[in-house]
């Protein structure tokens, strides 16, 4: 069994903000963690693995600095990692990450690719579901439990607005995962280890086999027009007098609003 | 990504006609020809000794004669167990502004449901309405939905494509914005159109809500998004309006996956968080008696009920109420957080709703900083209060 886990190194965004003069983001002092999301993907492989044995496989698009994601990935556990790393990468969208990541994981084989449902920088949720398309391979978003992996096929629970379903699919296949599916181990010292020992294989365009024209900026179909910071909330308001005015003061507001 | 043949190549041998699981490929003129059934599983790639069939992608920049033959907003009309999503209806009311500005035409795109959901888009603004009236598709599988979509958006070429920002929207529709090769834009809260260049401009929140983004989509077709439920506003409801209701096949779609069971957890309360106006939301600080208060206090707001993650580990409330990084993301038009200190944790899943009302004891508590109207309290006699005097004004 192949199982292979995509994961993203994330600015740790309960500290982004934004410089209200320049419109642009302050990252300096803004710490690098693995996307939340994604060690659960992680975590699910592992247990995989462990159940019905086989291979995991962890790869991660971004800069030189990402390898620290890698390490850390085999510090958990993981079997082999990947940096797919190349200039021509820089400025991708979900489209364009997509892409270079399917090129890449055709490049290695796999049964099962997991993914974090999303990556807390972009909140975009969409790079698992195209790279399943550009498999043209099953995908399921929004993972809370794998029930099943057995025969080529995987049983799951999806998670929906009302509840969840029970999703089953043939193998190859791709998840997206929510945290409520695990709680990810914390690093073993035999693991951390092996994480400063390994030697980090690197796969630039060239060795995914993708064309410039479709990774990067140059192969982005959206551009970011501009970034500014939300419309603060200027109607604040604290509520005085007796609990009884206060209250009569809210439902005032709450008919104001049409809620009574 | 289109799979095409090399007539130069091909001899016409037609052992790809039988590996097609989808009856996607005729001989036309001697040579194999693949058809709008293909399915892009690439079968025939492997099969055909020649080499003749290959995967080509339809990279690059389109030029400005390709931009321009796409016309027309749609938007993608969402149901669940035939009836169609609240949602959708707010698609149309952003849409009919689009269509307006754009001197185009509005549609919809409706899988399931029967004639009266489609006659109901109609009136609440679509020109035209796509109709797949197949069962198949009351329940919800990211393939066939994506490969029903991506065959209408090929054959007919809007410029615009707009879905929720639903569990199902946000699944299938990036399947459907890598096959074409475009751009899409996820959970946007507002949608303009550029004066100069006649693109669509689409804003959306980033960073866990701390920063917004403007993205463009300029040289590919159709732009698409998803757009965040109950922020834009529905259109007018006209049960006069005329509209054309066109039928689509739903023949050739692969589905691999298979819904074995769906599994309803929202409880007592009835509206699910997704879809509430109001939402009634409780923490450690209500205590187990406080959250039937709650319950009450959302009833009688015509709203649900969510919680902090601290009252649903303490057992108070099934985990489908949870709001927050690892619950639900919600934007009612009003939020009441009733003992919930405001960990960033839960801000991030509320912050954007219209309006925050928070009831909590200790005024330093976080909470505040982000709500519209703040009472500082103890809410085991705030919520009582407001329930009577609520009752009060409704029997009269
Ligand atoms: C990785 C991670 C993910 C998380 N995800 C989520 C998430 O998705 N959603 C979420 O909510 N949390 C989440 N949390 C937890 C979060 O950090 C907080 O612990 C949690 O939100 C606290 O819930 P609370 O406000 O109900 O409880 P507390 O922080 O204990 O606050 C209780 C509040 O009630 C007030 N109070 C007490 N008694 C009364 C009274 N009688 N009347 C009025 N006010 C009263 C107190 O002043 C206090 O402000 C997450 C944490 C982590 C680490
Ligand atoms: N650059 C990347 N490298 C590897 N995996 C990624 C990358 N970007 C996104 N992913 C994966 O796709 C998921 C969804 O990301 P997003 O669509 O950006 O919200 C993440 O949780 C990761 O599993």
């Amino acid at each position: 069994m192949n199982i292979v886990v995509c994961i993203k190194q994330v600015p740790d965004t309960a500290e982004v903000r934004i410089n209200p003069e320049t419109n642009t983001l302050i990252r300096e002092g803004v710490p690098s963690i693995i996307n939340p999301y994604d060690l659960h993907a992680l975590e699910a492989a592992l247990q995989i693995r462990e159940r019905s044995g086989g291979k995991v496989t962890v790869i991660t698009m971004g800069p030189p600095q990402a390898e620290g994601a890698l390490r850390e990935a085999i510090a958990m556990g993981a079997d082999e990692v990947r940096l797919i790393s190349d200039r021509a990468f820089a400025g991708a969208d979900t489209w364009a990450t997509s892409y270079a990541l399917y090129k890449a994981i055709d490049t290695i084989g796999y049964d099962i690719i997991l993914c974090g449902k999303q990556a807390i920088d972009g909140d975009t949720a969409q790079v698992g579901p195209e790279v399943a398309e550009f498999l043209t391979i099953p995908h399921i978003s929004y993972v809370r439990k794998i029930d099943e992996v057995s025969d080529g096929r995987i049983k799951v629970q999806r998670l929906t607005d009302e509840g969840y379903d029970v999703v089953e699919s043939p193998l190859p296949v791709l998840l997206t995962v929510v945290k409520e599916i695990n709680t990810p181990r914390l690093p073993s010292l035999k693991g951390k280890m092996a994480a400063k020992k390994a030697v980090i294989t690197t796969m630039d365009l060239a060795a995914i086999g993708a064309e410039e024209e479709n990774v990067g900026l140059k192969g982005s179909p959206t551009q970011v027009k501009n970034i500014f910071a939300p419309p603060a909330k200027t109607d604040r308001k604290m509520l005085q007098g007796s609990v009884e005015e206060q209250i009569d003061a809210l439902i005032n507001e709450l008919r104001g609003l049409k809620c009574v | 990504m289109r799979i095409v043949v090399k007539t130069e190549r091909c001899t016409g041998c037609k052992e790809c006609i039988e590996s097609c699981p989808f009856t996607a490929i005729e001989i036309k003129g001697g040579k194999a020809f693949i058809n709008e059934y293909c399915q892009f599983c690439k079968t025939c790639l492997s099969v055909c000794p020649e080499g003749a069939i290959v995967e080509v992608l339809e990279g690059g920049d389109m030029q400005k004669a390709d931009l321009s033959a796409y016309k027309g907003v749609w938007i993608f009309a969402e149901q669940r167990e035939g009836k169609v999503a609240p949602v959708a209806y707010e698609l149309l009311g952003a849409g009919r502004k689009l269509a307006e500005e754009l001197k185009t035409e509005l549609c919809a795109v409706l899988l399931g449901a029967d004639d009266h959901e489609a006659q109901e888009l109609i009136r609440w603004g679509a020109d035209k309405v796509y109709h797949a009236k197949d069962t198949s598709f009351d329940t919800f599988n990211d393939e066939p939905y994506a490969q029903l979509l991506v065959r209408l958006i090929a054959t007919h070429k809007p410029e615009i494509v707009l879905a929720g920002a639903t569990p199902i929207g946000r699944s299938f529709i990036p399947r459907v914005a890598a096959r074409l090769r475009t751009g899409l834009t996820a959970d946007c809260t507002a949608l303009e159109i550029d004066k100069d260049s006649g693109n669509l401009l689409q804003i959306r929140p980033a960073f866990g809500g701390n920063i917004m983004a403007t993205i463009l989509c300029p040289n590919y077709r159709p732009q698409i998004a998803t757009v965040r439920p109950r922020v834009m506003k529905r259109g007018e409801y006209n049960t006069d309006k005329k509209g054309e209701i066109i039928p689509v096949a739903a023949d050739n779609l692969t589905c691999r996956t298979k819904v074995l069971e769906t599994i309803k957890e929202t409880s007592e309360c009835m509206v699910n968080l997704q879809d509430a106006e109001v939402i009634v939301a409780g923490g450690r600080g209500m205590g187990e008696k406080g959250f039937a208060m709650l319950h009450e206090l959302a009833e009688l707001l015509g709203g649900a009920v969510g919680a902090s993650r601290a009252a649903v580990d303490e057992g108070w409330i099934p985990y489908s109420h949870q709001v927050g990084q690892t619950g639900r993301t919600v934007c009612p038009k009003v939020y009441i957080a009733c003992g919930i200190s405001g960990a960033v944790q839960h801000l991030v899943g509320m912050q954007s709703s219209d309006v925050i009302i928070a009831i909590n004891k200790n005024p330093e508590a976080p909470i505040f900083s982000v709500a519209t109207y703040g009472i500082v309290g103890d809410a085991n006699e705030v919520v009582p209060l407001l329930i009577r005097k609520l009752k009060e004004i409704k029997g009269k």
